[in-house]
């Protein structure tokens, strides 16, 4: 039963722009699914291997930068003189380059920041982050700073012996975002499912048993960096020929903090939670923006992430799988299955 | 007889205190040797070395003729040198299958594309893996625990799980540390005929363990610190019978008197 | 030189009340194991009652000064009692999110009430600086230095020379030996985040008439008060006085002679460089606090 559930609503999502024509409500799935994807990509680390970065924009802006300045091309002076020149080229290498660069990115920035742990691996994550918003922000020459890059063009695809099509319109973008994150939960699902994912899952639950049992800490914590990094940098191309201008901001913790709230409220460890989560988060602001100001919604997400934390530290779906586990004749034996919850 | 894990003059300081000094005694193959002690004897300590949790800071740890100088604990298992934890023994929010499949890890290494996505080839590594798991639960006599989450099993059965998981990564050797607490006397026995299935396997075990008949019962030869050093070695019966180490578990009085009874009889 | 001359001067304003952020989050990190990202959010209040205090009320400058940080000492326990003190028994990473949602809530409070434009909280110093050979310095700058100070050694003084710090220090090297001993733990958690709280807020309380009052002032005042935690040693008050002197030093000299635009820069390169050379020995915990 719960199996058909992706593909259900997968289909769902699929036929929803045939009912859905508000430009306004289509506007805000895109950015939704973009951010879910980013909710996907953190929740194989937050959620699966159970290391808290909270440096994760840091990705999802490398590869909005990479996309753009590879479509629009650049024009940098190097120390000792050297120039790089280019000219700018397709959307689609862009985004390709986007998720091998921010998969390096993330593969070096795991490597160092997995030597901690605790608290001090959550400092390093963001300090990295914040190191990388202050070069985009003061590497006026590559990234024109606060100016913001502009006319970044539309993502085009090249479909075989038809020339290309160019993805101008929202729901032609729509179609583009659901088909990377439904590519990005098969990823999440597979390794998950997978020996490997076996292996993050062992590491989160008891490093040092897992250890004793072989599995190689570092390496298995710095592919799910690795991929994790790829996914948000994907999503971040995507924003940047979505949103068509970057500046800066797109480094912004708060950023990191609602791929945070999506993963935790929605559960995480779990493959749908960060759908849920994304989700309701994502369309909040749609509900929210008719009754309340941009920094009262704000106020609204800051008490809904401290009431899950207490009410259901675990998220929504491991507490809907609770409750419909709890219909069901045989329930687990043994010690109360929320160990953490309070009373 | 050859041996299989050699502890060559193994030193071990935290800051200013001691907790080994100049430890040294070999494990022969196929063979049950028992690491014993009063509390705070420096077992633990020298179980952490062994396995490559802490690194000794004299001396040098020694398996199948290869220094563990510079191995890191998960190298160490797959050299065939595995270990048991006292507490915290199991993946508690983990079935039994899933645990010892979390063990197995160590086989198999499918390419990044097994990972992303389900190739035949990695299919039948998954259903292989099932099989042997199934095997080693059945073993360890959890068969109908298989589908249970390993943190609400007894604290002796957690403990089998934790036997297990060291049984998946087909061990040459086993250290195990104190296997039997929490179990109850039937648990005991139980795992005793399990333990000696497994030497019978030609894996040699090395047992740290508190419960002293069960040690008796089990140990080919047995090895007795105190304080941080080696006080003596030999057959259960040597062990028994000496002065050395009656004194260090119960003190001098009653060393004194052991050796009165001796000198009367 | 007369240049550097200068930096060092603004540096030392500076880093007394980096110190003061620092010593707040590390006696909070070091007793509770909690990092608190509500830190800066404190400082942005503990700005924000002065403004309130010194304007809206009328106040007397050096009066409205001890109202903010008292208001601050109010706010770290409403947030210790409220909000953390039914977490004690989750992990860290859970009190972290709460710090953060917590953080988000008062910064965005605070842009609610006020709106995102700057205050100004007037001083009775004198406008004209205070010029000594090549180096000015304000009245109001000078002022901030000692008061830095003189809280510095108060807060010393409070952990080394009263009951209360030696229940603080007991806490800090071992909470379940300390219950048994008869501290009450649970009070010295909250006084461990009013005490850390109002230090904040003290920073905030001092730097915002020398700058402007904004709600995102405190922003990463976290993350910076943390490089000084690491810098100058867990749970010790002279570790992170001098660990806030020397990221104040780092940001005026980065910023003077490397490109202003990285000010911000040299607190988060220290944690990366300092964890990544020596991930165990510096933050090995220390034997007592004080």
């Amino acid at each position: 039963m719960t199996k058909l559930l992706a593909p259900l609503f997968l289909v769902a999502a699929a036929l929803l722009p045939l009912v859905l024509k508000d430009p306004y409500l289509l506007n805000a799935l895109i950015i939704t699914g973009i951010f879910t994807i980013c909710a996907m990509s953190l929740n194989l680390l937050l959620g699966f291997t159970g290391q808290l970065s909270l440096g994760h924009v840091a990705f999802f802006g490398i590869g909005a930068y990479v996309s753009a300045l590879t479509a629009l091309g650049f024009d940098v002076g190097l120390p000792f003189g050297l120039r790089v020149t280019y000219e700018g080229g397709d959307p689609i290498v862009g985004f390709l380059l986007a998720i091998v660069i921010t998969g390096l990115t993330g593969f070096l920035i795991g490597r160092l920041s997995f030597r901690v742990r605790g608290a001090y691996f959550v400092i390093v994550t963001i300090s990295f982050a914040e190191v990388v918003r202050l070069v985009a922000l003061n590497w006026v020459e590559l990234t024109q700073g606060p100016l913001a890059l502009t006319s970044i063009p539309n993502m085009t695809l090249p479909l075989p012996g038809l020339g290309e099509l160019t993805l101008r319109s929202k729901v032609e973008n729509y179609y583009l975002v659901l088909v990377v994150a439904a590519l990005s939960y098969l990823v999440v699902g597979g390794l998950v499912a997978s020996r490997f994912g076996r292996a993050m899952r062992g590491l989160k639950e008891n490093e040092s048993l897992a250890l004793s049992l072989g599995i190689n800490a570092t390496r298995t914590l710095t592919i799910a960096a690795t991929i994790s990094a790829a996914m948000a940098g994907a999503a971040g191309s995507l924003y940047a020929h979505y949103i068509r201008i970057i500046d800066p901001d797109v480094f912004l913790f708060s950023y990191t903090v609602t791929m945070v709230i999506m993963v935790v409220a929605g559960g995480k460890g779990t493959l749908a939670g960060p759908l849920v989560g994304g989700l309701i988060f994502g369309l909040l602001p749609v509900a929210l923006r008719p009754v309340m100001a941009p920094e009262a919604q704000w106020i609204v997400y800051g008490a809904i992430l401290i009431a899950i934390l207490f009410v259901m530290p675990k998220g929504i779906v491991p507490a809907l799988e609770t409750l419909t586990r709890r219909k069901a004749p045989k329930a687990a034996p043994g010690k109360p299955l929320e160990a953490g919850a309070r009373p | 007889m050859s041996t299989i894990l050699n502890v060559e003059h193994v030193g071990m300081r935290f800051g200013g205190l001691t907790a080994i000094s100049d430890l040294h005694f070999d494990v022969h193959e196929g063979e049950i040797l028992s690491l014993i002690g009063p509390n705070g004897a420096g077992k633990t300590t020298a179980f952490n070395i062994m396995s490559g949790f802490l690194k000794p800071t004299q001396g040098r740890v020694v398996f199948r003729g290869r220094d563990l100088a510079k191995t890191r604990p998960n190298e160490i298992t797959r050299l065939g040198l595995a270990r048991t934890f006292q507490r915290t023994s199991v993946f508690a929010d983990d079935t039994v299958l899933d645990n010892v499949l979390i063990g197995l890890h160590r086989f198999g290494s499918p390419g990044l594309l097994d990972r992303l996505l389900p190739t035949p080839g990695a299919r039948a590594a998954e259903k292989a893996a099932r099989a042997r798991a199934e095997e080693i639960i059945d073993l360890v006599g959890l068969s109908h625990r298989a589908q249970e989450l390993a943190g609400s099993l007894s604290y002796g059965e957690q403990r089998l799980v934790g036997f297990a998981l060291a049984l998946a990564t087909e061990p040459r050797m086993l250290l195990l540390d104190e296997p039997v607490s929490g179990m109850n006397a039937s648990e005991t026995q139980g795992f005793v005929r399990l333990i000696r299935k497994v030497r019978g396997e030609g894996v040699s075990i090395l047992l740290v363990e508190h419960d002293m008949p069960m040690v008796m019962e089990v140990s080919d030869r047995i090895v007795c610190l105190n304080y941080g050093r080696l006080i003596a070695e030999g057959s259960p019966a040597e062990i028994r019978n000496n002065p050395a180490v009656i004194e260090a578990y119960l003190g001098k009085s009653a060393a004194r008197l052991e050796e009165k009874e001796a000198a009367h009889a | 030189m007369d240049q550097f001359l200068q930096h060092i001067v603004n540096a030392s304003v500076l880093g007394g009340t980096y110190a003061l952020l620092g010593i707040g989050l590390t006696l909070i990190f070091g007793i509770m194991n909690v990092v608190n990202f509500t830190h800066g959010a404190i400082y942005t209040f503990g700005a924000y009652a002065m403004y309130l205090a010194a304007v809206a009320l009328g106040l007397n400058f050096f009066v409205a000064l001890p109202v903010a940080v008292v208001a601050g000492l109010i706010m770290g326990a409403i947030i210790e009692f409220a909000l953390l003190r039914p977490l004690r028994r989750s992990d860290i990473d859970t009190t972290m999110l709460v710090m953060i949602g917590t953080g988000i809530i008062l910064q965005s409070g605070t842009l609610w009430i006020f709106g995102g434009v700057a205050k100004a909280v007037p001083t009775p110093f004198p406008t004209e600086p205070l010029v000594i050979g090549p180096v000015s310095l304000s009245y109001v700058r000078l002022f901030v230095f000692f008061a830095a100070l003189a809280l510095i050694v108060l807060t010393y003084f409070t952990i080394n020379g009263t009951k209360l710090g030696r229940a603080m220090r007991a806490t800090f090297q071992d909470h379940d030996t300390a219950a048994l001993m008869g501290v009450n733990v649970s009070l010295i958690y909250t006084a461990t985040f009013a005490i850390g709280s109002a230090l904040a807020a003290a920073a905030g309380a001092l730097l915002g008439p020398v700058y402007v009052v904004f709600p995102q002032m405190g922003d990463l005042a976290a993350v910076k008060a943390f490089a000084i935690v690491i810098l100058g040693g867990l749970g010790s008050i002279s570790g992170a006085t001098i660990g806030g002197f020397i990221l104040a030093f780092a940001e005026e000299i980065g910023a003077g002679y490397i490109s202003s635009g990285y000010r911000d820069a040299m607190g988060f390169l220290i944690i990366i460089a300092v964890l990544l050379v020596k991930p165990t020995g510096l933050f090995a915990r220390a034997e007592r606090i004080g």
